[in-house]
């Protein structure tokens, strides 16, 4: 029994309808009862390999093997009747319903036409039970916390008879804690005889808890390694490719006279009115970076959109260049030479549907260089256009190619290409290499690392942490909407500190040199 | 790009004809004579000098509406009061053309005011976005019916001639629009229907306004955040749409066609825009040929309709079909598909031996 | 006029004005629940207004009628999810389409078959029935109020009961809530989405039917060219009003029925012109919309606290 494939996926491609090819040629082997990582980074087609397991896409080649025979999988539903469960990155869950009502949905136990509600309730307390999860199955879903709802996840594809669990990201949401427990959680799973799959790219979770883990690579998988056998560094060196060097040459630092951007006594509400900044204060001048480090969700976005004028509605003070933001408009922000390389590329970044060039002058078109009175001028936009493909090595058909038909690391390129091409004064950089290739990062932070040392002050917010450590200056960890952590010096943090603060097992409560005063 | 580009133009051509088709297989079910029918619904507009100016004749108003209707959809507002902009537009131009008869300046001050309150009326829709958030579409299909019921009223009570049933005063000859060419209602109209076209082109993709207008549309989060202001362009869009809707309205009422005011009900011009702005693609430029298309196809309805026993509303049927096919996506699209994959696949290859 | 608007006659004029408007409020609010804008209902109920006057001279009876007049209500639904589903046409302009096709079909049909142009007079229709029920009549005004009243007006009041139970007891009823709410979260579970909200569009579609028909077969009794005259817009409007549920759909509804019996006993005593008149549902539509969103937005603003 030890070594039966349960699962096996050979030779799948996935070519997407904009022509972006995620999988060229993957393979995958699952034995029963084991944790199985799916490594790789962002965009290496990690996620798009599950939902052609999960029925969502269809491949374009290759085949599956479920228990010794070869299976098509139409669609989740037939995942699900194949007993395969998917927890999804983003929650599946209905939230003005209860937590029963989800775990039953679209299976709900009938008296007569009707739900039978008590029997559904209790059969949702039952597996709950069963596998020891402590949830309340009447409380309603949009009011628990995210370590619960997660929870909720794993019981369904449980109800549902799952005996593989596909798990996207798990950690990403949840807190040490939360962590832990579910590592607890999964490991009583893998006792049951249930067999994981485990996407993830950080490594030090993959060694805590998985027997053997699938590499995978800008579209193809690397091979597959036990996890006790193989190194982190030598998983990391798979996954990116080749060794790359992530310390930059870094000149000194020429600080700026003057405070480029003052913030004092931020506070957010987010649009449910949960405080997610907390009475935030800080300076930054010219000629220095900014790293901005947290795990997702602990008001990063929110003082970024704060920042750059997307959100009005915050408290406190915002002064660029000593004026104070409170009545200006985005368009005044970024005429203050204001950049922002927007956290998710494709809801704000970018218009797929529209044109490179149409792409690449969004924020400035209304400069005199591009447009008069009232036309634009075609001619310098057409040149500007291509000088910028070519300066950014956007690799693209034409200008005239639409943005959507790009791939992530091109997209990201021209939304770089638009921001850098302003020639500003102060860069808002949120996650700005995130899931695009490694020769596009290093491209992208060798120039806010130019900018620097033109004088520009960079706000780098980024999960990457290597990315963190080796362009920030300066060094924030924010937990909770504060910072719970600041280092005047980024080159003298480890980054166990940094993960301690992280996590909010560390906490300073006085913060030296956040203000320039 | 290309094989896209290759393919939404196939899919266009093929939804027509399978549109006309399927409007034969109607012709034949309930006609008794089905032959005759077609022959004059394909070829009835080229039989007379006079049949070919009435399909550039009815061009006009589909050029107008269709244009305005660009314009608003450009930038995703789904504002469908076009019909209603149109009919007070044609109101509006009656009122003044009734009342001034002065050469030149009353034609331009009737079509400048029904611009005017066109842009009124698609306005208020636009408005109560800005104001309380309230779904443009909803409200702006009951400006239609306002529209309606306050043409009547007026036509009723203010400009009614009471010696005409349902019709209002003469409208002056120094008010209307002059025919171009002997032996044909073609009137000055087509003229400035075209150049409303060409100006519509040059807004939307060569001015700042109209860039701002069509990156709101394609996708608004972005279009905030480049700082472009979204109320302007709310505004500005459906206030320019329902100008141009207007103006339509205008010209057709100051054509030779009409005599008086004499619109009791809604004469859909503002549906009609909206196939012909699918079949455009949302570009004005292309509004004439689409408009071309559907002219030619209700003239020689009309003609056919006279000639024999199919009814004129067989069109709507057609036009119906017309618009399912063009802008469902999946249509063919398993062929799509394959022409997409297989460039990424030669890109592939390419990228391998680089 | 305060005494013509305190009569049981008036109350009875909002049950009879609102029952159009109820039955594609309540076809509004299924397929909003479900993820989808239906505004093909003014096309369903233009057709079934038709269908409704041929079908019941066809057969000789109201009931058959109504019948396959729902069917083919429910049948003009499915195509519409056809469309919008499997061919991932935007639902605005297939509906679009619909309603225009409905336009013109609705004519030809009528002369294909009668030989009549926009009006079924030569049709020899069979209408649906005025009834009385016995125990009801007898309780004062409200009595009043219900009795005589056609035989569809209970059956919309009985849907709006059916619908509220349908859709917040049953298992399909939450499936048709999950998609529209979360399609990814319902499809994760393994519900056929697509399934969901084919059927809830064939029901948007039948029961738009109802409202049809009793437009041809009811409140009037012959088909007239475009006589929906926008009621399926509005049914719009009033679902959104209603938060898209049953319940709240019939108060709305309701609100339009009392605006439209105002309008008339307004016309009656000859206060203002008749074309004003004719305004008031779209008016009062207009105006509703307004408040409503206006309330909404402040609602979500005092949430997010400034």
């Amino acid at each position: 029994m030890e070594n039966q494939a349960v699962l096996q996926m050979n030779h799948i491609m996935k070519i997407y309808g904009n022509g972006v090819v995620a999988n060229e040629d993957v393979s995958l082997e699952l034995r029963k009862g084991e944790i199985h990582a799916l490594l790789g980074e962002n965009g290496a087609g990690k996620s798009t390999l599950m939902k052609v397991l999960f029925g969502i896409e269809s491949p374009d080649q290759g085949e599956l093997i479920l228990n010794g025979a070869p299976v098509t999988i139409k669609s989740p539903q037939d995942a699900i009747s194949k007993g395969i469960g998917m927890v999804h990155q983003h929650f599946m869950l209905v939230p003005s319903l209860s937590v029963a009502e989800n775990i039953i949905l679209g299976v709900a136990p009938r008296r007569g036409i009707f739900i039978d509600m008590d029997k559904a309730v209790e059969s949702a307390q039952n597996i709950a039970k069963e596998y020891n999860f402590d949830i309340n199955v009447k409380d309603k879903v949009e009011e628990i916390p995210v370590g619960i709802k997660q929870k909720v996840e794993i019981l369904k594809a449980l109800y549902r008879g799952a005996e593989i669990l596909i798990l996207d990201e798990p950690t990403a949401v949840l807190t040490p804690q939360e962590t832990d427990e579910l590592f607890i959680q999964l490991m009583k799973l893998r006792e049951k005889g249930h067999t994981i799959i485990f996407i993830s790219h950080k490594l030090d979770e993959i060694k805590k808890i998985c027997d053997r883990a699938t590499i995978m690579r800008s579209g193809r998988s690397m091979g597959t390694y036990e996890v006790a056998d193989i190194t982190t560094q030598e998983m990391s060196k798979l996954m990116v490719g080749r060794e790359v060097s992530l310390t930059f040459e870094k000149n000194d630092q020429q600080l700026t006279e003057q405070v480029l951007l003052k913030v004092r006594n931020l506070t957010v509400n987010n649009s449910q009115g949960v405080l997610k900044v907390d009475d935030l204060s800080f300076d930054i001048k010219g000629g220095e970076i900014l790293g901005i480090a947290g795990v997702e969700g602990n008001g990063q976005t929110e003082l970024i959109d704060a920042l750059t004028g997307l959100n009005k509605k915050y408290k406190g003070i915002i002064e660029i260049k000593g004026k104070d933001i409170a009545h200006s408009s985005i368009s005044d922000i970024r005429s203050m030479n204001l950049s922002h390389i927007p956290e998710d590329r494709m809801t704000s970044g970018c218009a797929k549907n529209l044109s490179i060039q149409e792409n690449l002058f969004s924020n400035q078109y209304k400069k005199h260089r591009y447009s008069g009175k009232l036309m634009l001028k075609r001619k310098a936009i057409e040149k500007r256009s291509d000088e910028l493909i070519q300066e950014f090595l956007i690799k693209c058909r034409s200008r005239k190619q639409n943005v959507g038909m790009l791939s992530g690391g091109n997209i990201q390129k021209v939304i770089v290409a638009r921001e850098f091409s302003t020639c500003p004064d102060i860069i808002i950089a949120n996650q700005p290499t995130r899931g695009i290739d490694v020769g596009a990062a290093a491209f992208i932070r060798q120039r806010l690392l130019e900018f620097r040392d033109a004088g520009c002050a960079v706000i780098l917010v980024s999960a990457d942490l290597t990315e963190i450590f080796s362009l920030s200056d300066r060094l924030a960890v924010m937990y909770k909407g504060k910072f719970a952590g600041f280092f005047n010096d980024a080159a003298h943090v480890t980054e166990d500190e940094l993960g301690q603060h992280m996590l909010g097992i560390k906490r300073d409560e006085v913060l030296e040199g956040v203000l320039y005063e | 790009m290309n094989n896209a580009k290759r393919f939404n133009a196939l899919r266009t051509v093929l939804s027509v004809l399978i549109a006309l088709a399927i409007s034969f297989v109607i012709i034949f079910m309930v006609s008794e004579q089905p032959v005759e029918a077609i022959k004059y619904l394909l070829v009835g507009p080229l039989t007379s000098k006079r049949n070919m100016g009435n399909v550039i004749e009815s061009m006009i108003p589909l050029i107008f509406t269709g244009t305005g209707v660009c314009i608003m959809f450009s930038a995703n507002q789904i504002n469908l009061s076009g019909e209603g902009a149109f009919h007070v537009g044609g109101l509006i131009a009656s009122c003044v053309a009734i009342n001034m008869s002065a050469r030149v300046v009353s034609p331009i001050a009737a079509l400048f005011c029904a611009g005017i309150v066109g842009a009124v009326f698609t306005a208020i829709p636009a408005v109560m976005k800005i104001t309380t958030t309230a779904d443009e579409m909803v409200s702006s299909l009951m400006i239609n019916y306002l529209a309606l019921y306050f043409g009547n009223y007026m036509l009723n009570n203010v400009i009614g001639d009471p010696k005409a049933s349902a019709a209002s005063y003469k409208l002056t000859e120094a008010s209307k629009l002059p025919v171009l060419f002997d032996g044909t209602r073609v009137h000055f109209g087509i003229i400035i229907a075209i150049a409303v076209a060409i100006l519509g082109y040059i807004f939307l993709y060569r001015t700042k306004i109209g860039y701002e207008l069509r990156l709101t549309g394609e996708n608004e989060e972005f279009a905030k955040y480049s700082g472009i202001s979204i109320v302007k362009v709310i505004l500005i869009s459906q206030l320019l749409g329902g100008f141009v809707a207007g103006l339509g309205g205008g010209v057709e009422m100051l054509s030779p066609i009409y005599a008086r005011f004499t619109w009791t009900s809604l004469l859909g011009y503002g549906w009609d825009a909206i196939i012909i702005c699918t079949l455009s693609k949302k570009n004005p430029l292309y509004t004439p040929f689409a408009a071309l298309f559907l002219a030619y196809l209700r003239t020689g309805a009309s003609i056919m309709a006279r000639r024999t026993d199919v009814t004129l509303e067989i069109v709507q049927i057609t036009q119906g079909i017309i618009i399912l096919l063009v802008v469902a996506e999946q249509f063919l699209s398993r062929y799509k598909h394959k022409l997409i994959a297989k460039e990424a696949k030669a890109a592939l290859k390419e990228e391998e031996a680089a | 006029m305060w005494k013509a608007i305190l009569s049981p006659d008036f109350f009875g004029t909002i049950l009879r004005s609102a029952t159009p408007i109820l039955f594609a409020t309540l076809a509004a609010s299924i397929a909003a629940k479900s993820g989808i804008t239906n505004m093909a209902l003014e096309g369903i109920m233009l057709f079934s207004a038709l269908f409704g006057v041929i079908f019941s001279s066809f057969t000789h009876s109201a009931g058959l009628g109504l019948l396959l007049t729902v069917i083919v209500g429910g049948l003009i639904g499915a195509i519409l999810a056809f469309f919008v589903l499997n061919l991932k046409t935007d639902e605005i302009l297939a509906a679009i389409a619909i309603n225009l096709t409905a336009t013109g079909g609705t004519v030809l049909l009528l002369l294909a078959y009668s030989g009549d142009r926009g009006v079924s007079s030569s049709v020899r229709s069979v209408s649906a029935p005025n009834i009385t029920i016995p125990l009801i009549e007898k309780i004062p005004f409200i009595g009043q109020i219900l009795s005589g009243q056609n035989v569809l007006t209970w059956l919309s009041l009985l849907a709006v009961l059916v619908m509220h139970l349908f859709l917040y007891k049953t298992p399909l009823g939450l499936s048709i809530r999950s998609v529209g709410e979360n399609k990814d979260a319902a499809e994760s579970v393994g519900i056929n989405s697509r399934k969901v909200q084919y059927i809830a569009l064939i029901i948007s579609g039948a029961l738009a039917a109802m409202g049809g028909f009793y437009l041809s077969g009811g409140y009037m009794n012959m088909f007239t060219k475009d006589m929906s005259g926008g009621r399926g817009f509005i049914a719009l409007a009033a679902s959104s009003m209603g938060g898209n549920t049953p319940v709240g759909g019939f108060f709305v509804s309701l609100l339009f029925g009392l605006a439209q019996a105002l309008a008339n006993v307004m016309q009656l005593t000859a206060v203002m012109p008749y074309e004003i008149i004719l305004m008031v549902p779209y008016l009062t539509t207009l105006i509703g919309l307004g408040v409503y969103y206006y309330s909404q937005k402040k609602k979500k603003e005092r949430l997010s606290g400034k």
